[in-house]
């Protein structure tokens, strides 16, 4: 039965003498293996070399200052309720009178915790985070790590350094 | 070094070899046996500078036959199939069979005395290839012709044996 | 009594830098082939180990070497052993009787570059190879593992099978020669009078069956993974596995030297009476040397440039294009070279049946089209 009329019944018809001697194919092959011997290798020697991944690749985690340098988190916890692996865990507390150059609201985070065995990289905390607090940058990777106590990263490690800002490439 | 010594320790390796052969419980061991007999016999063709045959009895028999034979006992399923002990009436039979050709034997060899080789003429260029085609093609064609018959014959045979008749079941 | 003594260690000299040069090209023949891999598959290969990765057969070695020697519980322990060890020393001997170079005179004394030359010379080779395949036989027995077992039963059958061929081949080369030896193979062929040129289908059929018998692709039917797991080395580890790997790669090598011994002039390079008139023979031989190593190293280019192209085969088309297509072929050829022989212009006949050949298939071809149409 036709259900449409778009089959085509493929006729292979007999291999001429030169297919079933298999000595032409095997030189085609051999000379299209030699035309490559000679072609430029496409590999990037990586850890020396590194390309760029585009722009939305999800790296390591940053948390974002603001222009003034105050932190933008408040730790509202709306990233660790859409972590879907539980890597994001925080303690909040109340801002301080002179600490206002610090942190931008009146909450913050004072521990802000990822645990990196867990996070599987899925962007969802930055979809979620009202403040726009937290980024997967696009230009850095997570290094590896060997040591258990290397595995849980904390504000020492996730907050913007003001020397070397994290800028994606939208925004500019 | 003496080449008598050669001569006396190849072919106690020879025997040797050759009694673990029958001796080896493993079949296997004793096709690799057999295989280091012919290794011997094929030692003992150079030292009597016959090396086209040292060469010819390694590739037929070392090389080809006996690698069919591994093949047929790699085959079988050896754990099972270890043979029953003999009772000890097959056992007596056979002594008294053994025990007598042994008798024969030393009776032929004692009766006749065995003429040594003819040093006189010997030739060491004999086991050459040249010579030996020589010989072949030429004094002993005939044999040599029916003989290639006989291996044709022999081949037609197998061939014919291994063929697939129409209807028959094949793997 | 002095002169035996001289020659002997001349001899002994000889032989063991045949197996340095044997072992150490089989050693970065493991690095080439991953390197001509990578170039084939527009990669860059091993790179870390020294400038170039040059350094990654060592490194290799060494991890063989530190590897857990693990002998399978139900094995046949000293036939396990024996196996890599059997193929080890077969891949080795066949180097005995290639000629390496001319005749190198040192103090009045001339020495031949070659182990030994023996009158039958070639028959020694065909011998040793078909004693390959026994440490193959005996380690995928021993191994006590089903997939080993089939893979060495394929090894055994496949190897049978084109040594038939083979020998066919090689029986063109003595019937042009006169000789098995293959010193005599080589000086039949000097000045550029190469057996290739007489020979094109015997050569043919001779690289096929080396294929084959150094079980290389698309002939690796005895390790193949899809099938066999890793065929007759499943159980294989440590150096056991690295003797393996490396007897190929020496059988690859010596092969090479043997068709260069036998279808490319051996010793014999373009120039060489003007190298020996400016610099004497004593050059002009070890650039002979030179000559043959690097004929024999563009064989094992060959051998892997095939590896990276050609698909591997079915087992039954193996076996078909073994007994039907080469052995005929063989048969033909040595026909053909006979008649050459007898006409006396071997050149002439070979192209001349080559083209018969090629006419005669393609005839055939197109009446048993015409037949299957109509």
């Amino acid at each position: 039965m036709k259900l449409s009329n778009k089959t085509k019944v493929l006729e292979q018809g007999e291999m001429t003498l030169a297919e079933r001697l298999y000595l032409p194919a095997i030189v085609g092959g051999m000379a299209t293996t030699l035309k490559h011997f000679f072609s430029k290798p496409v590999t990037i020697r990586y850890p020396e070399q590194k390309r760029y991944l585009g722009p939305v690749y999800r790296g390591q985690h940053i948390l974002k200052r603001d222009e003034a340098g105050a932190e933008r988190c408040t730790a509202c916890g709306l990233c660790a309720v859409a972590c879907p692996a539980e890597a994001i865990s925080m303690v909040a507390e109340e801002r301080k009178p002179g600490e206002e150059a610090l942190y931008r609201e009146e909450k913050y985070a004072k521990v802000y915790e990822i645990n990196m065995l867990r996070c599987i990289f899925c962007g969802l905390c930055e979809e979620a985070c009202p403040k726009q607090a937290i980024y997967l940058q696009h230009d850095k990777m997570v290094p590896v790590f060997h040591e258990r106590d290397e595995v849980i990263w904390g504000k020492d490690k996730l907050v913007e350094k003001m020397d070397q800002r994290y800028l994606r490439d939208g925004w500019k | 070094m003496e080449i008598s010594n050669i001569w006396y320790f190849l072919s106690a390796l020879t025997l040797l070899s050759a009694l673990m052969v029958i001796l080896s419980k493993n079949p296997i061991h004793s096709v690799l046996y057999l295989v280091f007999t012919f290794f011997c016999i094929s030692a003992h063709y150079v030292l009597l500078n016959a090396q086209f045959l040292m060469a010819v009895n390694i590739i037929v028999y070392a090389g080809a036959i006996m690698v069919l034979f591994l093949f047929v006992i790699m085959m079988f399923d050896l754990k099972k199939n270890t043979p029953e002990a003999k009772s000890s009436m097959t056992k007596l039979a056979g002594s008294i069979v053994a025990g007598s050709l042994l008798v024969v034997l030393i009776a032929i060899v004692r009766k006749n005395a065995i003429p040594g080789p003819a040093l006189e003429k010997f030739n060491s260029q004999t086991g050459m290839v040249e010579n030996l085609g020589q010989v072949l093609y030429g004094e002993f064609l005939l044999p040599f012709e029916l003989v290639s018959i006989l291996f044709f014959v022999a081949m037609v045979g197998a061939v014919l044996l291994g063929k697939r008749e129409a209807g028959e079941r094949n793997f | 009594m002095e002169l035996l003594t001289s020659v002997f260690i001349a001899k002994a000299i000889i032989v063991g830098v045949v197996f340095a040069i044997t072992l150490g090209v089989a050693a970065y023949s493991t690095y080439f082939e991953r390197k001509i891999a990578a170039f084939m598959q527009d990669r860059v290969g091993p790179d870390r180990a020294g400038p170039f990765g040059i350094l990654q057969p060592l490194a290799d070695a060494v991890k063989m070497f530190m590897k857990e020697d693990f002998i399978p519980a139900n094995s046949n322990k000293w036939l396990f052993i024996a196996g890599p060890c059997i193929s080890m020393l077969t891949a080795l001997m066949t180097s005995a009787v290639v000629p390496f170079g001319d005749t190198v005179t040192i103090d009045g004394v001339s020495f031949d570059l070659q182990g030994i030359d023996v009158n039958i010379g070639i028959l020694w080779v065909f011998g040793i190879v078909s004693l390959g395949v026994y440490g193959i036989m005996i380690g995928g027995w021993a191994s006590n593992n089903k997939f080993a077992l089939l893979g060495a039963i394929r090894a055994a059958s496949q190897n049978i099978s084109y040594e038939l061929a083979m020998g066919m081949a090689i029986i063109t080369i003595l019937m042009i020669t006169g000789s098995l030896s293959t010193k005599e193979i080589v000086e039949v062929q000097q000045n550029g009078h190469w057996n290739i040129f007489y020979q094109p289908l015997g050569f043919i059929i001779f690289i096929i069956c080396a294929f084959a018998e150094c079980n290389r692709t698309p002939f690796d039917l005895p390790e193949c993974e899809t099938e066999l797991i890793g065929g007759y080395h499943t159980e294989y580890s440590s150096m056991k596995l690295g003797f393996y790997l490396f007897a190929e790669y020496i059988n690859m090598f010596i092969s090479g030297a043997v068709m260069a011994t036998l279808y490319f002039g051996g010793y014999d390079y373009p120039g060489i009476d003007f190298v020996t008139q400016q610099f004497g023979s004593n050059v002009a031989s070890f650039v002979g040397v030179g000559a043959l190593l690097g004929k024999s190293l563009a064989f094992v280019f060959v051998f892997m440039w095939v590896r990276w192209t050609i698909p591997r085969f079915r087992y039954d088309q193996l076996m078909n294009l073994g007994w039907t297509g080469l052995i005929p072929l063989a048969m033909y050829n040595v026909v053909i070279t006979g008649l050459g022989i007898l006409l006396g212009k071997p050149f002439m006949v070979s192209v001349a049946g080559l083209i018969l050949l090629i006419a005669a298939l393609f005839v055939y071809d197109q009446l048993t089209v015409k037949k299957k149409i109509a």
